[in-house]
């Protein structure tokens, strides 16, 4: 189910979602990727550091909002150029509950051989969690 | 004390072969949640023409990080990590990594600015595959905040 360049605009919106995230998420993330940091898992250290609480790792969020754009496309390998900014952490209380990642795209521009440059929004809990979140996508 | 402006431009050596692992994908894409079948099924890979599995956009981070250290602990830059943070990220895609790739990175320090009393470097890793051709570029921005600051 390849998306083809031709049945896209500047405008179109790719399907949201929303990603739930806890304390056991960012343990297990921390394992996967090598980023024991123990700001993403030590409460009283993230204090001690002027954090509000535990925070998701940066790497996480940018993993999830790209998943709009795989999602869509199918195969991940369409996505040829992925940067973003990371502008407010997010948050993860050990509530049992912890916090949700939304994330939406649309495309923004119409690029040569068949590219599209897609913008994605992540927010948590009403802020704006990356800036400048751009993935160029090879379409079909 | 901002950082010495020499180490624009300086080029550590490459890193020794990371060997990319079915099973290390699979535990990534558990890890963020993804069940896209080109993670972890071989032949829902080779049906998106990929020869093996490949790895979420976002993994060569993984490898990229490890190499990154040599920038971090570099003891001549005396960078101070207990004060960077990850401004931003990018990365610039030849092909998706895959199983059974065995990559190297090579880290450059593209710039050092001095922004606010923060020092703001930026970092790129070149990751090439076994027989030299370029996967993936790696740009993280590192943010080591002024020491009198508090933390956010």
């Amino acid at each position: 189910m390849a998306i083809s360049f031709d049945e896209v605009e500047v405008g179109t919106e790719l399907p949201a979602q929303s990603f739930p995230v806890t304390r056991a998420t960012l343990v297990q993330y921390a394992g996967a990727s090598g980023d024991f940091n123990p700001i993403h898992w030590n409460e009283k250290f993230a204090l001690e550091v002027g954090l509000p609480d535990v925070i998701a790792h940066g790497m996480f969020t940018m993993a999830e909002a790209i998943r709009v754009v795989t999602d869509w496309v199918g195969d991940p390998a369409a996505v040829v150029e992925y940067g973003v900014r990371f502008t407010k952490p997010v948050p993860v209380p050990n509530d049992g509950v912890g916090a949700v990642i939304e994330v939406s795209g649309k495309v923004a521009a119409l690029l040569d051989d068949r590219r599209v440059r897609v913008d994605l929004l992540a927010t948590s809990g009403g802020q704006k969690v990356l800036g400048m979140s751009r993935a160029v996508v090879q379409l079909g | 004390m901002p950082l010495d402006p020499s180490f624009i431009g300086r080029t550590y050596p490459p890193t020794a072969p990371y060997e990319v692992g079915r099973e290390k994908i699979r535990e990534f894409a558990v890890a963020v949640g993804d069940a896209n079948p080109a993670y972890t099924d071989p032949e829902a890979a080779k049906a998106f023409g990929h020869p093996d599995v490949i790895a979420p956009p976002t993994f060569p981070f993984v490898i990229t990080y490890a190499a990154a250290a040599q920038v971090v602990t570099d003891p001549e830059l005396g960078l101070d990590y207990s004060r960077v943070v990850h401004g931003d990220q990018k990365f610039v895609y030849t092909r998706p990594v895959r199983a059974g790739d065995r990559l190297t990175v090579t880290v450059t320090i593209d710039s050092i600015k001095s922004l606010a009393g923060n020092d703001v470097l930026s970092v790129r890793g070149e990751v090439n595959d076994e027989s030299g051709e370029h996967v993936v570029t790696s740009v993280m921005t590192l943010v080591a905040r002024a020491a009198d600051e508090a933390g956010e």
